[in-house]
């Protein structure tokens, strides 16, 4: 994988200087726009959306249960506006989901945020739909054959986040506590939530 | 199409890189190529099934070379000389220092807060009732368009069942052509591993597809 730089090659820097300047001089692209969108996506969006309902399901299971039946609905009892069309999906000991675009990098950008880059490259995107237990254990997640995966490949508009169950040791824990254990990579299905003697 | 963007299952890709705490950017070019993607105006506006056909049409370097942002940088480009607002090595000549910068542009106005997560809404109404059900058997078509098509090589001719039934949506194999709408119901597919992988699958995995109404006949 010499070739392959995922954070681009030397030059590609200078590249999009000169195609922005020239989409400005062209009065295709305000630069003003492009700083709110990159501000946006990196401070107003992120994963604390599906935290924050991850962590309200665990301590309550009617919302865990409208979360799993209607994600938009449940999202928006919390004040959190949702434009994909989300569906929940919980894992349990018995059952565990994850999640993938195989064809290009589709996520849940209005509860996740933007992606990280392992998601978005080959290897992923690759080998999950045909070996998921290995990859799972790979990246630190092991699961026996006692428990089934399933993984969703988002080929259509319909966008996947995963439940994660609530760890062992967090009965006393308050909703906040909880949604610091709720970790982006829990929510794609590649982890588990974060036990509490792990921090 | 049949193009090597369709990675499901494919072999030789390596190991998964993991990186704790990794920014959403990571260099200020790919910011800058994903503000710009989002916002510019002009051309046709934006078509997401016609973005992705882009991104499927790129050459294997540009694919693979610069990354997750370097297919949008790519595929930008190409929108961009397709609907005839960059001219094929205009950006080149820039760099070359052939073309001098031009004096400003018009000041364009900022897209409304709310607009930056648009979602998709990409649910229709249609007259026609689902033609499967859920829980029923299905068979894949073996549908191989040289065009646009969000059935998976990996999935053509699989027999699976029916775990859901979605509301009708744009079909993309013809939307990202500019040849309609036409919407059609969606699917979620369950598949078990080894009617996707034979023996080389692994126990007690399934694969959970969402397809479009025409990508499936009955089994």
């Amino acid at each position: 994988m010499a070739a392959i730089h995922e954070h681009g090659t030397p030059g590609i820097e200078l590249r999009v200087e000169a195609l922005e300047s020239l989409l400005i001089e062209k009065g295709l692209v305000n630069p003003t726009a492009v700083d709110a969108v990159i501000k946006y996506f990196e401070r107003d969006v992120g994963p604390l959306n599906g935290a924050t309902a991850v962590a309200r399901s665990w301590l309550d299971s009617d919302y865990k249960a409208r979360l799993c039946e209607d994600a938009s609905s449940a999202f928006a009892e919390l004040g959190i506006t949702v434009r994909d069309n989300i569906i929940a999906l919980e894992n349990t000991t018995k059952e565990h989901n994850v999640v993938v675009c195989t064809l290009c990098s589709c996520y849940p950008w209005s509860v996740l945020g933007l992606p990280p880059t392992w998601y978005k490259a080959p290897a992923y995107r690759s080998r999950v739909v045909r070996e998921p237990r290995k990859v799972l254990g790979e990246m630190g997640l092991k699961l026996p054959e006692s428990v089934t995966i399933r993984v969703w490949d988002s080929s259509a508009e319909i966008r996947y986040m995963v439940v994660p169950q609530r760890p062992d040791g967090t009965g006393t824990m308050t909703e906040a506590e909880l949604q610091a254990l709720v970790t982006r990579d829990s929510m794609i299905g590649v982890a588990q939530a974060t036990a509490p003697d792990a921090k | 199409m049949n193009r090597f963007h369709d990675l499901g299952g494919q072999h030789g890709y390596g190991f998964i890189e993991l990186e704790p705490n990794e920014p959403v950017f990571h260099e200020r070019w790919e910011g800058r190529v994903f503000g710009i993607s989002l916002s510019v105006s002009g051309g046709e506006g934006i078509n997401l099934d016609a973005t992705r056909y882009r991104g499927e049409r790129l050459d294997p370097i540009s694919y693979f070379q610069n990354g997750y942002y370097g297919r949008w940088l790519a595929a930008l480009e190409l929108k961009l000389e397709e609907e005839g607002l960059l001219a094929h090595g205009e950006l080149d000549q820039r760099l070359d220092g052939k073309l001098k910068p031009a004096s400003s542009g018009p000041a364009l106005p900022l897209p409304q807060q709310g607009s930056l997560l648009r979602g998709l809404h990409v649910i229709r109404e249609v007259n026609e009732s689902p033609a499967y059900v859920q829980g029923q058997a299905i068979l894949t078509r073996n549908h191989q368009p040289a065009g646009h098509t969000r059935l998976p090589a990996y999935a053509r001719l699989r027999r699976g069942v029916i775990t859901r039934v979605h509301p009708a949506m744009v079909f993309p194999d013809t939307n990202a052509h500019g040849k309609g709408e036409n919407p059609q119901y969606v699917y979620t597919v369950e598949f078990v591993g080894e009617e996707l992988w034979g023996d080389s699958a692994e126990p007690e995995t399934f694969v959970e597809l969402d397809l479009f109404e025409s990508y499936l006949i009955a089994a």
